[in-house]
């Protein structure tokens, strides 16, 4: 414990990478989730194909190769971010394909008859979809989506093996520490991350009891 | 497609707007790669001989990159097999009429699904060698991947369990079969079959995962590829350091397309039989689709 008090300064700021890591991540996947989702459902058969597209790629994709990429193989080709940019790239484009796919099985689930009924009152894709179905659809998938950003939240962790010092990267970083001492850093860790990802859930939860449609 | 509800089925104005739609879509995704290519070009990456050495047997690049392909899928194998016969074991326990049993696999599970893979790994790694165990980085990987998804995949039995008809176990016990019985000549059989689509899906992850094991080292494609770039440096400058990147990344994506595909093909097979049509419901969730340590207590 008081190995912990004597680290407090490079725990507080370990947890404060993740956290700016992972809100920047999140808005970065929500929008361009969103976007990619709207992109998916749309006329145009190109913007279809891309966004299809982009969501395999990624999703086969394991998240540490699309952090190779952005770290070593970006200065390749003079494109060059540095640790802690390349971490909410990685992250928040790879989460964004995650939350596409959670986005588009919310518009499945809005019944045809809202869409067909915004299309009878004369509203144009942009509009149906701006007015009617995403409103709906963001409120059914609010626990899917919840889980995706706590999973993103973990995921952050992998910034550790590409030089951003969040809150894994400690333990590779004191582990010139003896046993008790490593460990307690351990349990730290683990602690530090349920302090992100329980409030969380529990927002979550609460979040979907309160705007969820009765159907 | 089936006829789209979102947009009407366009008529002549319409068509012609999304025609030029198209068009400027077309237009700026061929700009864009024309953009990258030109880029590449400029820079001399896409000259042949740069990219030759990644056949060239002499160079003994394909050889390390074979090799570490097998040492991905070795750890991903080792993964799999233990973490299936785990998972199976601890759906069993949790489903267990001895409340001790049931809480502490719940426990289990529940704690190895709430913090990042990664942390589980680097505990191995970093935490176990003082006090006396040392994993090498296979172990360690090896272990972490087996921790994480034996509580995944043990939710997934679980679910595949609880969703068979209740019938099937009584009929079970009527004809005078043990619990242990009941569980695995009845319950288990059906229940994997059912769940078949879901168990390749998870294990694709597991195999995305193992990826993780560049961070401690293990000599995996991607430290492959790194540890060649490391070796060539110094010789040749950094000539063939994209190339080599792009290998690695490369082959990572194919090999989890082909798992993809087919386990895409098992579900269209299981879809077929009418007996197992309730995995037309089965899907895994988008977020342990995310690997890593993906899905978390919440939910439940």
């Amino acid at each position: 414990m008081q190995y912990l008090a004597d680290n407090f300064d490079l725990f507080r700021d370990a947890f404060l990478t993740t956290l700016s890591l992972s809100l920047l991540a999140g808005l970065l996947a929500l929008v361009l989730g969103t976007v990619l989702a709207a992109a998916r459902v749309s006329p145009i058969p190109p913007l279809r194909g891309l966004a299809t597209f982009y969501v395999e790629v990624f999703r086969n994709t394991p998240l540490t190769v699309v952090f190779f990429f952005m770290i070593f193989g970006l200065p390749q080709i003079d494109f060059i971010v540095g640790f802690f940019t390349g971490a909410v790239l990685s992250l928040g484009l790879y989460t964004a394909a995650f939350v596409c796919e959670a986005i588009r099985s919310g518009i499945n689930a809005v019944q045809a008859g809202q869409a067909e009924a915004s299309r009878a009152i004369g509203l144009t894709f942009g509009q149906s979809l701006r007015e009617v179905v995403l409103p709906q659809a963001f409120r059914t998938v609010i626990p899917p989506l919840g889980n995706v950003f706590i999973a993103m939240v973990k995921n952050s962790s992998i910034a550790a093996g590409f030089a951003t010092s969040e809150l894994s990267s400690l333990l590779p970083r004191l582990v010139n520490a003896d046993a008790g001492q490593l460990t307690a850093v351990l349990f730290g860790v683990v602690i530090a991350y349920m302090i992100i990802t329980l409030p969380m859930a529990f927002g979550v939860h609460r979040l979907e009891r309160r705007v969820a449609i009765l159907r | 497609m089936t006829a789209p509800v979102l947009f009407d089925i366009p008529g002549p104005k319409a068509r012609s707007r999304i025609r030029i739609g198209t068009g400027i879509g077309l237009l700026l995704i061929v700009g864009l790669l024309a953009f990258v290519l030109i880029r590449l070009g400029n820079n001399g990456q896409l000259d042949s001989q740069r990219w030759a050495v990644l056949f060239d047997p002499r160079t003994g690049v394909p050889q390390t990159l074979w090799r570490t392909l097998i040492n991905t899928l070795q750890v991903a194998a080792v993964g799999m097999v233990v973490a299936t016969i785990v998972g199976l074991l601890l759906a069993v326990g949790r489903l267990s009429d001895h409340r001790a049993v049931r809480w502490i696999v719940g426990l289990y599970i529940e704690f190895f699904r709430a913090i990042p893979l990664l942390v589980v790994i680097f505990a191995l790694y970093f935490v176990l060698p003082k006090y006396g165990i040392r994993p090498s980085p296979f172990q360690a990987l090896a272990g972490g991947l087996i921790l994480y998804n034996s509580a995944v995949l043990a939710e997934i039995f679980r679910a595949g369990i609880l969703s068979i008809d209740k019938g099937q176990s009584e009929a079970a016990y009527g004809i005078g079969m043990r619990k242990w019985q009941v569980m695995a000549l009845i319950l288990l059989p059906q229940a994997t079959r059912r769940m078949l689509p879901v168990l390749i899906a998870q294990l694709v992850v597991l195999l995305k995962d193992s990826s993780l094991g560049f961070i401690i080292s293990y000599f995996e494609l991607l430290r492959g590829a790194r540890s060649l770039v490391e070796f060539f440096t110094p010789r040749f400058g950094s000539e063939y350091t994209f190339q080599l990147y792009v290998a690695a990344g490369l082959i990572y994506i194919i090999v989890n397309v082909l798992l993809s595909t087919l386990g895409r093909y098992v579900e269209k097979r299981t879809r077929r039989n009418v007996k197992n049509a309730a995995a037309e419901e089965t899907e895994l969730p988008v977020d342990v689709q995310m690997g890593g340590g993906g899905g978390v207590a919440a939910t439940t």
